[in-house]
């Protein structure tokens, strides 16, 4: 088994798949905290939705570089969707849901009329599950996609502070004079920016378990913000690691093998906080 | 002069108007109680003195103070109540306001943090996470924060709101040390005995406003007929 793996990992493609794969699920472990935290699981869903939509959009304009449209896209909708978490005609989940099912549909619903392929439902279900699309990178998708999860980690470390502050405590941040509006745009920035990448990886469907699953295992067993945080994006790399290895050698989806391992983690970790709260 | 002076000031939600004509100053070292009727404006009154939402009219001076020099005791939110942190991230959070652009925490920060801590007698307490705590060590936690953040002012909404009776009277009991150590003290309070306890002043938000000191108060009309309600002997 050693030695397919090293016979697979000869080839590029396997190896842009690894890289993109761990900075991905590094990216969306670090957010998924604060995401998690502020009651926003969902989010991932919607904008993944949107994006989507937006991709569908791209299809039929036939613009050859898709991210320039969706990447735009979805960082307006993440902005509107933080906004409007404040507002009280539409509360925040209730916005999230008519954005992703509305987004879904209309995606839908263009490649369909628009239609340029012969095998639309292979074109739907790739773009929704991510099957293959993570081995199917080129160079200078793997140049973009590592440069802006890197921006994304750099971003992080150095907001680390005031991104607790506002998660912790929004009014008491705003009164001890931080910008609570700038950061969680800059939050919901970030967040598009992953979800966006991430959707080669697992598809737009299951974009939401990489950014909560690993968030939601770490709370089982550690106490502190920052050890949640540090052992999300380490659970998140894991179980990344072990689901693209484990795809590659037993031939199965990539994105859904990485999430059943985000799925199986979780679980670990609640016996762990449930023995752990035994002894 | 007074520390903070409110002049005919109106307050409200995105220009809605909730209450309108507070006027009232906070002289330096005092000790300032709002009570009044549940909806009569008190958060927002508060809210409006910390700048978090606009006056919708009127004054609010300062003198030699700014709005990140008060320290914010906020209500408690749901997120809070089983947050992953410790009770040392949470303090040091309080030293944000302090930071300006610089990203990580100085070594006076910490120091000023472990201080806190220490005055809130609960530095044993920190690196246990604030979800396990009781409700009365929480509330210090959050005192701790807030303290971080004060130079002269601390602004406290309900403080004991959710605690057993002894952890409200040693709530009151540390807020009360702190006034005498020289701190100025802003409370909104549902507990009118507490209030006419501790306080120096009081300012009754309701259908009339009244401000004034605690004699004052007990004597006035407004005083006399709330105290009756609440069934207080003064």
């Amino acid at each position: 088994m050693i030695n397919t793996l090293i016979e697979y990992l000869r080839f590029p493609f396997v190896r842009y798949a690894i890289i993109v794969g761990v900075l991905i699920a590094l990216c969306s472990a670090l957010l998924g905290v604060t995401l998690v935290l502020k009651r926003f699981s969902f989010i991932g869903d919607g904008l993944s939705h949107v994006a989507f939509g937006a991709m569908a959009i791209a299809g039929v304009l036939n613009i050859s570089n898709e991210m320039l449209l969706v990447l735009p896209v979805t960082v307006v909708s993440a902005v509107l969707l933080l906004k409007t978490g404040n507002n009280t005609r539409i509360k925040g989940d209730a916005a999230i849901a008519m954005i992703s099912v509305g987004a879904l549909a209309f995606g839908y619903l263009l490649m369909n009329i628009f239609s340029t392929s012969s095998n639309l439902s292979g074109d739907v279900c790739s773009t929704l599950f991510g099957s293959t699309s993570i081995l199917t990178l080129t160079t200078r998708e793997v140049v973009l996609c590592a440069v802006l999860s890197i921006a994304s980690i750099i971003i992080f470390i150095l907001f680390y502070n005031r991104i607790f502050a506002v998660t912790f405590d929004e009014s008491f941040a705003k009164a001890a004079g931080l910008n609570t509006e700038g950061i969680n745009l800059l939050i919901a920035v970030i967040i598009a920016v992953i979800i966006v990448l991430a959707m080669n990886l697992v598809g737009s469907l299951l974009i939401s378990a990489l950014v909560i699953f690993p968030a939601l295992s770490a709370m089982r067993i550690f106490k502190s913000f920052k050890k949640v945080t540090i052992s999300s994006a380490v659970l998140s790399v894991v179980c990344a690691l072990s689901g693209i290895l484990v795809s590659i050698l037993a031939g199965t989806p990539t994105g859904s093998t990485i999430v059943a391992a985000d799925v199986v983690c979780f679980a670990l970790c609640c016996a762990a906080g449930v023995l752990r709260g035994k002894i | 002069m007074a520390l903070i002076s409110v002049e005919g000031l109106a307050t409200g939600y995105e220009s809605r108007l909730l209450k309108d004509d507070i006027s009232f100053t906070v002289e330096e070292g005092s000790y300032l109680c709002i009570v009044g009727e549940n909806g009569s404006g008190k958060t927002t009154l508060m809210k409006t003195l910390l700048n978090l939402i606009e006056p919708v009219s009127g004054q609010i001076r300062m003198n030699g103070l700014t709005h990140k020099e008060i320290g914010y005791l906020p209500q408690q939110t749901d997120v809070q109540r089983d947050f992953p942190a410790s009770v040392k991230e949470i303090v040091l959070s309080g030293c944000q306001g302090r930071c300006g652009m610089r990203p990580f925490y100085s070594r006076a920060e910490k120091k000023l943090a472990a201080d806190n801590m220490e005055r809130m007698g609960i530095t044993e307490l920190k690196d246990k996470c604030y979800r396990e705590l009781s409700g009365g060590q929480q509330q210090r936690v959050l005192l701790a924060r807030a303290l971080c953040a004060a130079k002269k002012v601390l602004l406290l909404d309900e403080p004991v709101t959710g605690l057993d009776p002894r952890a409200a009277m040693e709530m009151y009991e540390v807020i009360s040390g702190l006034n005498r150590e020289g701190m100025t003290i802003i409370m909104i309070s549902h507990d009118i005995e507490a209030a006419l306890k501790y306080a120096t002043h009081i300012l009754h938000m309701g259908s009339n406003i009244f401000f004034g000191t605690r004699e004052e108060y007990v004597n006035s009309d407004t005083g006399r007929f709330f105290l009756r309600e609440g069934g207080v002997q003064a």
